[in-house]
């Protein structure tokens, strides 16, 4: 009996202590339960609650009919969440084995990933097949933390004819992030790199939305507790026709060089094209390697967008401004008279400076020297402005400087004159370089589209515009879309009506007249189209050689220019087009610009 | 009623206060059971198969008096030791061989030595003189070590402490001499620096996880962080029941099984989790009573060291639940989703109703 009384006081100590224990431990659950639960409360929201960006529809944009040339087509993408990823190494080896991963895709994701947020996705492989999607869709148990999510790819429907002027969108990158405002891309992949949708991305992108989502410990969503939707991006209409486009695309065939056309009214771009061109939508889901160093290493440059960059000498398309500014200066009367015997002296000089046609053109006026390109009537009248005032009054065209188009990374292409050429080379000013550049050799570089926007001034009374690509933008929820006005940069004096007048007719007379020189463009219909050609050297002309010829290496062949406009009496449309290493520019350019300018009127007599 | 049964077949008599209130444990943890599991039914179907079979084990031992029950202590003691050694070479399980496959199912013999200590203990204390002497101190240290060092070689630190301390709850009640328990304790402590040595990396990385959760919070610190926000999220009542959503949206690891109690105290509150440690309080005290009323020795012994044991199961899953203890498996006792320990429990009440039901007899 001592002995279980003895068990009764140990059993009785035993129960005190395990009662004394439970209350400790009870006291922590009281600690947790009570003292620290709004702290764990929070908590326990914020685990399960993430606020998530929306990214927005980017905008749509379209052709001045209503083409559409970017659209956004329904693709799904492949996202991780690395923080919810056992093993990232085995997941991503994993996931090769039904998704096809290639090499760059993965580095890619694992430069992005730095600069993620926590417990934010990323994605890893965009435009994924259907059978991709349904092969994830069977084994999706086994991927914790990564999703198949659903969103809006950039299709560029037109592929390689637009690529220069639309540009296209590609993969945000930290340099990208430096350049918009970083808390409305966080749910953003793709960004505007080059073309419209980079100078328009502000615009095309819209405003960033949020979403309140609940998830379960794997990232799963599981409901949408709040949503604040995002702005879509507003749609633009470009002045761009693609029926335009399409026949400047087609008359270039497959030789390279670049066209722009515009609307000399309103300094809107009807068509502009370089070619050789790439097809932009390769560059949209990230261009493999083996694909971008095709495209880089393919001849003539496709990425070189030679309509904004190209620079080119402008040879004879120069010749009516600088008649124009002999008119307006009154260094000369449109019945000046100049003998053409092949070769011209300066005065005092002995050095010959050609005509292009053997034993010269004799007897000419302005009009017969527009005609015909007659090279010494241009030397003479270089020579009597002189290149000062040259400069200046070329200038006022926008020469040697940017048209300030909506697109970036333009070429200001070389108006020389003396304080040029001291500041360049810090050499002075030959007067045999003022006579070359009468017929727009020498230093003179211009660009595709500085030629369309001086010519733009020249028919149409002296008013220079900023060209414009954008013709109008929608904002959603708009009934009308907001016109677009090409800024008028430079209203040119005009000294009398008559001198404008006179340099046209010699333009008309390029293509109208007996001997003009692209008489082969001419209309059958009596539609009346002015226009002038040029040659632009690749290398010098020495004597005795010809290199507009075939039998001349193609890589040493000139490039041939043409600027043209019609209708004659009310200019609707002005063309300049560059044939790279095609020779004379009456022959192969003439023709490119005839095609386009045929396109246009098809367009203008189609309701 | 005696008409209709033959004479040998008595009536079980049993401790009603003990199986009522351990019906009402087992009642309310199929219904957080329900909500762990996802209100996965079938898994409840399960567990409802589990605990009908530990009860039937319960009343079947109830029935069988406890001098018996001494006899089989020393077969039931070395089959234990022989399973645990066949672990060694045959075991199954992930990274552990904790496991041994018998064909239709899969049996962990570290199980049986929860019951086979505390009895062996207390069959070789019963007819010695109490309070133990050195020499059966010893013994009794190497009856309970033998299993312990067996199973912490599997690796299962969790269970082999309890089966040290079951044993060791039985030389408490045993009398053992307060300086002596107080040299093992200084000896205990002095060897926990070796102890680290011994311990397997992800043992350690468990302790050190302990210590701060917040280091790794995604790594092996979710469990414990989770099951705090569980715990305190849930504040005095509760989110209500199916709707914690750390337990639903799977934030907490091993809902169903070691961190049930989480599931609990976040749908239940404080109330829920002041309501079962009442509960299990109440079932040890009533442990410690009717080894108080046994008449023998050896009953005492093991209806007294089975009660704490049970109830350390408690102490251990409630702190490690509530980030007072480290990440062991130890599962919450009745409630826990899994198959061994309920029917091991359960049978422990048996052999504690045996006591009860034997109490007037002195053999």
């Amino acid at each position: 009996m001592q002995e279980s009384q003895h068990f009764r006081n140990r059993a009785a100590t035993a129960f005190l202590l395990i009662a004394g224990a439970i209350l400790l431990l009870s006291l922590r659950y009281v600690y947790l339960q009570v003292v620290s639960h709004d702290e764990f409360s929070t908590r326990s929201i914020s685990n399960r609650v993430r606020i998530v960006p929306v990214a927005p529809n980017r905008g749509l944009i379209y052709d001045r009919r209503g083409r559409p040339v970017a659209e956004n087509l329904p693709a799904y993408r492949l996202e991780l969440v690395p923080e919810k990823v056992e093993d990232l190494q085995s997941t991503i080896l994993a996931l090769s084995s039904i998704i096809d991963l290639p090499v760059d895709a993965v580095e890619k994701f694992q430069k992005n990933r730095i600069r993620h947020r926590v417990f934010d996705s990323v994605p890893l492989k965009f435009n994924l097949s259907e059978a991709e999607v349904a092969r994830f869709a069977v084994d999706r148990h086994k991927f914790a933390g990564v999703e198949v999510v659903p969103y809006l790819a950039r299709h560029y429907p037109f592929g390689e004819l637009l690529t220069h002027v639309l540009g296209y969108v590609g993969r945000l990158d930290k340099e990208d992030l430096l350049r918009v405002d970083a808390g409305n891309y966080r749910g953003t992949t793709h960004i505007g790199k080059s073309g419209i949708e980079r100078y328009y991305e502000d615009r095309l992108h819209g405003a960033s939305g949020i979403e309140k989502i609940e998830t379960n410990a794997q990232g799963r969503v599981l409901s949408v507790l709040e949503r604040q939707d995002p702005a879509h991006g507003d749609d633009l209409i470009l002045s761009l026709d693609v029926q335009i486009q399409q026949a400047a695309w087609d008359a270039l065939g497959d030789r390279a060089g670049a066209v722009v056309a515009m609307d000399p009214n309103n300094g809107s771009i009807l068509a502009m094209l370089s070619k050789p061109s790439f097809d932009a939508n390769l560059f949209v889901h990230g261009i493999s390697a083996e694909n971008y160093s095709e495209i880089l290493n393919a001849p003539n440059r496709p990425l070189f967008n030679r309509a904004l960059l190209g620079g080119y000498e402008p040879g004879s398309t120069l010749k009516p401004f600088v008649g124009l500014a002999g008119l307006e200066l009154e260094v000369i009367t449109p019945d000046k008279q100049v003998f053409s015997s092949g070769n011209y002296y300066m005065p005092g000089g002995s050095r010959p400076y050609r005509d292009w046609k053997k034993g010269g053109h004799g007897w000419v006026e302005i009009h017969g020297a527009l005609e015909q390109s007659v090279n010494t009537y241009f030397y003479q009248l270089a020579y009597e402005i002189g290149i000062d005032a040259m400069h200046d009054y070329l200038a006022q065209f926008g020469f040697g400087d940017r048209t300030g188009l909506d697109l970036l990374g333009e070429n200001r292409g070389v108006l020389p004159s003396r304080q040029w050429k001291r500041g360049q080379y810090g050499l002075p000013w030959y007067p045999g370089e003022t006579v070359i550049a009468g017929i727009g050799q020498g230093f003179n570089v211009v660009t595709p589209v500085q030629l369309a926007t001086a010519l733009s001034a020249l028919v149409n009374g002296g008013s220079r515009f900023s060209p414009r690509l954008l013709f109008a933008s929608k904002r959603l929820g708009d009934e009308q879309a907001q016109r677009t006005v090409a800024p008028l940069v430079q209203q040119i004096p005009v000294r009398d009506p008559a001198n404008w007048a006179i340099v046209q007719e010699g333009m008309r007379r390029v293509v109208h007249g007996e001997q003009g020189t692209a008489r082969a463009i001419k209309p059958d219909s009596g539609f009346q189209i002015a226009g002038k050609s040029g040659t632009a050297q690749v290398v010098a002309q020495e004597e005795g050689t010809d290199h507009q010829s075939s039998e001349t290496a193609m890589h040493l062949r000139h490039h041939a220019l043409f600027i043209a406009y019609a209708p004659f009496s009310r200019p609707g449309i002005v063309v300049a087009a560059v044939v790279e290493h095609g020779g004379g520019g009456s022959r192969q350019a003439a023709p490119v610009a005839r095609a386009v300018i045929d396109a246009w009127l098809n367009q203008e007599l189609q309701p | 009623m005696k008409r209709f049964f033959p004479g040998w077949i008595k009536w079980p008599q049993l401790d009603y206060p003990l199986l009522l209130s351990l019906l009402l444990l087992i009642g309310f943890g199929l219904l957080v059971l329900y909500s762990a599991s996802g209100q996965d039914i079938s898994m409840v179907y399960r567990q409802g198969t589990r605990l009908a079979v530990g009860l039937v084990a319960m009343l079947v031992l109830s029935q069988v008096p406890p001098h018996i029950l001494r006899l089989w202590t020393p077969y039931l003691y070395a089959l234990g030791l022989v399973l645990l050694l066949a672990t060694w070479f045959f075991g199954v399980g992930r990274s552990t061989s904790r496991w041994l496959d018998l064909g239709p199912f899969r049996f962990q013999p570290s199980e049986i030595m929860k019951l086979a200590v505390p009895m062996m203990v207390a069959w070789y204390l019963h007819p010695r003189r109490l309070p133990p002497d050195l020499l059966s101190t010893l013994t009794s240290f190497a009856i309970l070590l033998a299993p312990a060092l067996l199973i912490a070689r599997q690796p299962d630190l969790g269970t082999a402490l309890l089966v040290a301390v079951s044993g060791c709850f039985t030389l408490f009640l045993a009398g053992l001499q307060w300086r002596l328990m107080l040299g093992a304790a200084g000896l205990a402590a002095a060897a926990t620096p070796a102890l680290w040595y011994l311990m397997h990396e992800y043992q350690r990385n468990r302790v050190r996880t302990f210590l701060d959760p917040e280091s790794d919070p995604l790594g092996s610190g979710w469990n414990i962080i989770q099951s705090k926000i569980a715990v305190g999220s849930g504040g005095v009542i509760g989110k209500g029941w199916l709707n914690g959503t750390q337990s639903n949206l799977e934030f907490i690891p091993e809902r169903h099984t070691d961190f049930i109690l989480a599931v609990l105290s976040e749908e239940f509150g404080l109330l829920g989790v002041v309501f079962v440690f009442a509960l299990y309080l109440f079932i040890a005290g009533r442990g410690l009573y009717i080894a108080s009323m046994a008449r023998s020795t050896h009953a005492r012994l093991l209806a007294g060291s089975l009660s704490l044991t049970f109830f350390v199961y408690v102490l251990v899953n409630g702190g490690m639940v509530s980030g007072m203890l480290p990440v062991v498996g130890v599962p919450l006792p009745l409630i826990s989703y899994g198959g061994t320990s309920i029917v091991t429990l359960l049978a422990g009440f048996g052999i504690l109703m045996s006591i009860y039901a034997h109490r007037n007899f002195i053999r």
